[in-house]
């Protein structure tokens, strides 16, 4: 008889907490991002696919085309090319192709580059009813980044 | 009271649209309500703040085929999704909203009440029957299991307010309860009544929930093991005139818990009683449906009976006896 009792004792005061816990979420803020319309403040640590880090002056690419990323990557997707510079030392990038579709951001290239021409992006809205579109040439995207600082 | 023909149209009217608004835009404020309380937005899109997703819905569901399966058993198929409006709408036939709105003021409206409550029943008794599905089937047994079950408890709760009221008239419960809540019947302090009171409110509250087949009591429709329960086989409007249905019958519970223990359209404090005062009172107690079914998982069929068997009905009882005896002594 007595667990009888307990169990509606305590039955109902378990149910009376759990009431006040919903009823206390009811009235604390959303914690919804409402996506389209709001952008996410991301983290500084956020991988997204790389790019390259233009000059601070200039706006040219970092790169000297050492080709250490491209050796570094596991999955084969960065194809660069270079020429040698007019009239100083060393080599300019020409061309910097990522295929992304193959890409798992592991990270090895912006590790294995010695002169801070690469880093990754924060770019999160990705999608394409093509493949190609995710093969992506990270000078045009440099130039971009570039005309919308001026 | 006037008996013109005017009177009866406006009546239908306005009741058809106090339903029908109800139906519509109680299912957003489950929506609304559910996603506060787990801290998302709901509907969001359609109109100011979602305000036209009913409407929208409605669209979706009449735009959409009737579409009746083989094997099904015709008619009842067809027929159960309007039994499962029909009784709701008409139960506002006798609900009293203030001293002078109520369509229709009879003697045994109480009665009338509880025998409509009960045709609720059939709607998904049949309509679980008549889809020819094992879980409409099963999901229709353990409705009417739980329904006749919980009506026990309901009715002898009832019998209590009665008993303190004199009378089986809906009007004239609320009457009795004018001036006050300290005369309303949950803390009526008249003979000692609050002693008791409280606890057959608690117990009519709980039968309601199990009457409407809200979650936690939603055996009828437990979507994880049953499908949809009942409602399985039925698509577009049928479907819509299930859940509106649902939706009219918890207020049709929610008026009637209204004016059997929260004095009808009385002001708590004694000052302008007025059918705002019902419509506050009636809109919490939807509120906390909402806030029960988006708290509280779904029992299981046996320990749902055990509640009411071991539990509701007893104390019930007793509180019949108390009740009783209450009157009898002062």
């Amino acid at each position: 008889m007595s667990a009888y009792w307990r169990d509606i004792f305590y039955g109902s005061k378990s149910l009376i907490k759990g009431m006040l816990i919903t009823g206390r979420q009811f009235f604390k803020p959303v914690v919804t991002e409402q996506y389209p319309y709001e952008t996410p403040t991301l983290p500084p640590l956020f991988r997204g696919h790389i790019e390259l880090i233009g000059n601070a002056e200039s706006g040219l690419p970092n790169c000297v085309v050492c080709m250490m990323c491209q050796r570094a990557c596991p999955s084969d997707c960065i194809s660069l090319g270079g020429k040698k510079a007019e009239g100083g030392k060393g080599k300019v990038l020409t061309s910097y192709i990522l295929d992304f579709t193959k890409c798992s951001l592991c990270g090895s290239c912006v590790e294995s580059c010695k002169f801070d021409a690469l880093r990754y992006s924060h770019e999160y809205n990705l999608v394409s009813f093509n493949k190609d579109d995710f093969i992506i040439d990270l000078m045009k995207r440099l130039e971009e980044q570039n005309r919308c600082k001026q | 009271m006037e008996t013109s023909i005017w009177h009866a149209l406006l009546y239908l009217v306005g009741i058809l649209a106090f339903a029908g608004l109800n139906a519509a835009y109680l299912g957003y404020c489950e929506r609304k309500g559910a996603a506060r309380i787990q801290r998302r937005s709901g509907p969001t899109e359609v109109g100011y703040a979602g305000l036209l997703q009913p409407l929208a819905d409605g669209i979706k569901l009449m735009s959409k085929q009737l579409l009746v399966p083989k094997g099904v058993d015709g008619i009842i198929f067809r027929a159960a999704p309007i039994l499962a409006m029909v009784p709701a709408i008409t139960s506002m036939a006798v609900i009293p909203f203030s001293g002078n709105i109520q369509a229709r003021a009879m003697e045994l409206s109480v009665l009338l009440l509880f025998a409509l409550a009960a045709l609720a029943m059939f709607a998904i008794l049949l309509g679980g029957w008549a889809s020819g599905n094992k879980y409409a089937l099963i999901s229709s047994t353990r409705a009417v299991s739980q329904t006749l079950a919980y009506e026990i408890p309901m009715l002898f709760t009832v019998i209590t307010v009665v008993l303190i009221s004199g009378s089986l008239n809906l009007q004239d419960i609320a009457l009795d309860q004018q001036g006050g809540f300290w005369r309303w019947n949950i803390f009526r302090i008249e003979n000692g009544h609050f002693l008791t009171m409280w606890i057959s409110f608690l117990i009519f509250f709980i039968c309601t929930i199990a009457e409407t087949n809200r979650a936690p009591f939603d055996m009828a429709e437990a979507e994880s093991e049953l499908v949809a329960g009942f409602m399985t086989e039925y698509g577009s409007m049928g479907f819509g005139l299930f859940m509106m249905g649902e939706y009219l019958n918890i207020v049709v519970a929610a008026c009637l818990t209204t004016v059997l223990f929260l004095g009808g359209w009385d002001c708590p404090l004694g000052l302008i009683p007025g059918v705002w005062w019902f419509l506050i009172k009636i809109y919490i107690l939807i509120f906390t449906f909402i806030w029960i079914r988006w708290t509280f998982p779904r029992t299981q069929i046996y320990k749902l009976l055990n509640l009411n068997w071991k539990i509701l009905i007893p104390f019930s009882m007793v509180n019949l006896l108390i009740t009783a005896v209450l009157i009898k002594v002062f």
